[in-house]
């Protein structure tokens, strides 16, 4: 089967193309890239598929490598099914799932699990990763080596950090026998216990316990640290500080293999919008300052912030329309990504937009040493096209089985139209096909 | 002159105006308290709850008599007897006062921004009774009301707010308010009990009572609650009370016009000594009849009565 995509700009940073070109794909991979006078006639014939990108952004299929599917366990909140589909909305064909699920990824067979489920019922690629301890108690190495053969690509005690530094340790040591990324959700739970919210000024108005940000930059400093003794490959989950990229900064001066992702809701939001204790903006690490967002900002643009991920966590409406202080932590994020980095980011010329997709693309896959996030010829054909002019207010209807964003309401720019995975048109036009 | 909102959330939300408002408001409702039949009319007819998730005598009781000389009928919902000990939700909850048609909800609760919840989900009036460590307009107003009638104005007053400012929801509802009333605002109490940037509030912080004793013409002191002590935010009662503990000898220093106050119940020994609290400076027991007279005022502009009527 062909399929060709014809008289868009394509966007793909590993391979520095920015410019108007034609992408040929057979048989599920890249065969030609190339102005449509340079294909031969039999290139494309009557019964290849034409979709016209017209005026519209061609990109590496996108990776999110910071996902929840709640499968298995919470089936109620999202599954492999419908996590996949609100990633294909998005416009993402990889995406990488968190092991916090119940029972919690930390062995061969839930590995098997995830990826015999994905394969069977999902519509994008899906790349497990699996818990650094045994049921993420913090206590036990999982068994990273067996769950690295089944297919892995990083580690993370994510949701629940490993507050043993001799454990961190030894996960980093061991993870690098494999290159595997240790990924590191970073939290002082002591120093963040009970907290709801950024500590500061807001948080003593509002009455709601805080957490302060030496909470991440502690964990962001020994984890660094860590990295440093030990060689091994760290990547700092969503961070959301000046001090964190501060940190991070010197750290990749010094050469230590780190390297790091924020979420968009990072730099889209600050404490000041939890004012009237809308639970749809609790999450953790908790939305911080506009200083940060200006930190982090920066950090994206001068390339200390390596990748932007959407630490999609969804939650049932039940679940998060209760009092601030007992709603659980965690946004959905999959459906939004992509128009709030095009609106927030492209738009206000913090990053062009190669520098945007390159967060999405290239990086996250050096990082989790995918063979993904290029158009290569001879590559798989996983493809995301934009619509940088396609305008929309974020409704209350997502494809996610979760409803719990912060961005309802909010008219943002830059949504994409099509995403192809493997050759396969999975949404187009915004409806999942 | 009339409230601009529906509820009354928190003193961040009103202005001055507002305060002044229900100041002149509650000082005929007080006057009432004097005759013989204590009760008025304009609230007939109208359905007030008292919707308690936490236990409170104190301000239950204050509103209950408020609505009830308003003429208001009163309904009591505690947590220990409702469907809120079977796990309802608050929104649940709120739905099902409004298709009551309650018109007033008073809500007590351990969480900040649960009147908010109600407030958003229903039509009723919500007032707020105390939420979390967020705010409690209502005492504030009725610190407001007893200083004012004290001392004949609040403006360049300076008054000091002493003990657990992190966990108090008085403090903030009386920083707010005294602020917008030109009064100049101290806190004073351990370190680790000081929320952070509260600087930022327009309130000076102070470990040390010693500073400004000779300056103040209020003194707020704050109840300390048993359990902050296991939490390590102080060591043990006794040093707090060596080192915070309002005293005669404490107040030597003192302006002899110094109004001592106390949201009650008080730990008579601990944050402040029966001697000053029976002391001719304390006005604690004052401001338990002023309570009665703000929330009188509070449900009555809240139901859309304004300054003319009540003169009448």
């Amino acid at each position: 089967m062909k399929l060709v995509i014809r008289n868009g700009r394509v966007v793909d940073p590993k391979n520095k193309i920015d410019r108007k070109v034609d992408i040929l794909i057979e048989n599920g991979k890249i065969v030609k890239i190339g102005e449509s006078t340079q294909f031969r006639p039999g290139d494309v014939t009557r019964s290849t598929v034409t979709i016209d990108a017209t005026e519209k952004v061609v990109a590496p299929g996108l990776i999110d490598m910071h996902t929840h599917l709640r499968e298995p366990g919470r089936e109620d909140e999202e599954t492999i099914a419908s996590g996949t589909r609100a990633a294909a909305q998005g416009g993402f064909t990889s995406i990488c799932c968190m092991p916090n699920t119940q029972p919690v990824i930390d062995s061969v067979s839930g590995v098997k699990f995830i990826s015999t489920t994905a394969s069977q019922e999902g519509v994008v690629n899906v790349y497990p990763i699996g818990s650094i301890t045994k049921a993420q108690k913090g206590e036990e190495l999982a068994e990273i080596g067996k769950m690295r053969i089944a297919g892995i690509v990083g580690i993370s005690d994510d949701g629940s950090p490993v507050m043993n530094t001799q454990i961190m340790r030894r996960a980093l040591e061991y993870a690098k026998m494999f290159n595997l990324p240790v990924i590191s959700h970073c939290e002082d739970l002591n120093l963040s216990m009970d907290g709801v919210m950024n500590e500061g000024f807001t948080s003593t108005i509002l009455g709601l316990k805080g957490i302060p940000r030496q909470a991440e930059e502690i964990i962001v400093a020994r984890d660094i640290a860590l990295a440093e003794l030990t060689g091994g490959k760290l990547h700092l989950a969503h961070i959301s500080t000046r001090r964190s990229v501060e940190l991070i900064c010197q750290a990749k001066r010094k050469k230590v293999k780190v390297t790091c992702e924020t979420a968009p809701h990072y730099f889209s939001l600050s404490e000041e919008d939890v004012r009237d204790y809308n639970t749809n903006t609790k999450t953790n690490p908790p939305l911080r300052t506009k200083d940060d967002i200006k930190a982090l900002c920066e950090g994206l643009a001068d390339g200390t912030i390596d990748c932007i991920a959407s630490d999609h966590a969804p939650h049932l409406e039940e679940e998060k329309d209760l009092e601030y202080n007992i709603a659980p932590f965690g946004i959905i994020g999959l459906e939004t990504m992509v128009p709030l980095i095009i609106t927030n980011l492209v738009n206000r010329k913090i990053l062009g937009l190669g520098e945007a997709i390159a967060k999405l693309t290239v990086n996250p896959a050096n990082i989790l040493g995918l063979e993904k996030g290029s158009l290569s010829i001879g590559s798989d054909a996983d493809i995301t096209i934009i619509d940088l002019n396609l305008r929309k207010r974020i409704g209350n209807e997502f494809i996610s089985q979760s409803r719990n964003s912060p961005f309802i309401g909010m008219e943002l720019q830059g949504f994409p139209v099509a995403t192809i995975v493997g050759g396969r048109v999975v949404m187009e036009n915004g409806k999942i096909v | 002159m009339r409230l601009k909102h529906k509820d009354l959330l928190g003193l961040e939300y009103l202005d001055r105006d507002e305060i002044n408002l229900i100041l002149e408001t509650a000082k005929p409702f007080k006057e009432l308290f004097t005759r013989s039949v204590k009760k008025v009319p304009p609230l007939r007819g109208k359905t007030v709850v008292l919707l308690f998730y936490e236990p409170s005598t104190r301000t239950r009781v204050s509103f209950e008599l408020a609505a009830k000389r308003l003429s208001a009928d009163v309904l009591n919902i505690s947590a220990a007897t409702s469907s809120v000990a079977k796990g309802e939700s608050l929104v649940d909850t709120a739905k099902t006062l409004e298709a009551m048609k309650a018109d007033f909800v008073v809500i007590r609760h351990s969480m900040a921004g649960a009147p908010q919840i109600l407030a958003r989900t229903i039509t009723a009036s919500i007032i707020n009774a105390g939420d979390g460590t967020h705010e409690h307009p209502t005492q504030g107003l009725l610190d407001m009301f007893t200083i004012w009638e004290k001392k004949g104005s609040l403006s360049d007053l300076k008054v000091a707010i002493v003990g657990d400012i992190l966990h108090s929801r008085v403090a903030r509802s009386n920083i707010w308010g005294l602020n917008k009333m030109g009064a100049k605002v101290y806190v004073v109490g351990p370190a680790t009990l000081i929320p952070p940037r509260i600087e930022e509030m327009g309130v000076k912080v102070y470990y040390e009572l010693g500073e400004i004793i000779e300056e103040l013409d209020v003194i707020n002191i704050l109840r300390i609650q048993m359990e902050r002590q296991k939490e390590n935010l102080f060591p043990t009662l006794r040093e707090y009370n060596e080192i915070f503990g309002i005293t005669e000898e404490r107040l030597k220093r003192a302006k002899k016009d110094l109004l001592v106050m106390h949201p009650g119940p008080m730990n008579r020994g601990i944050e402040i000594s029966s001697s000053v609290a029976d002391s001719s400076r304390s006005v604690i027991t004052e401001q338990v009849t002023n309570g009665i007279a703000v929330r009188m005022a509070v449900l009555y502009l809240l139901a859309g009565g304004d300054s003319q009527g009540v003169k009448q």
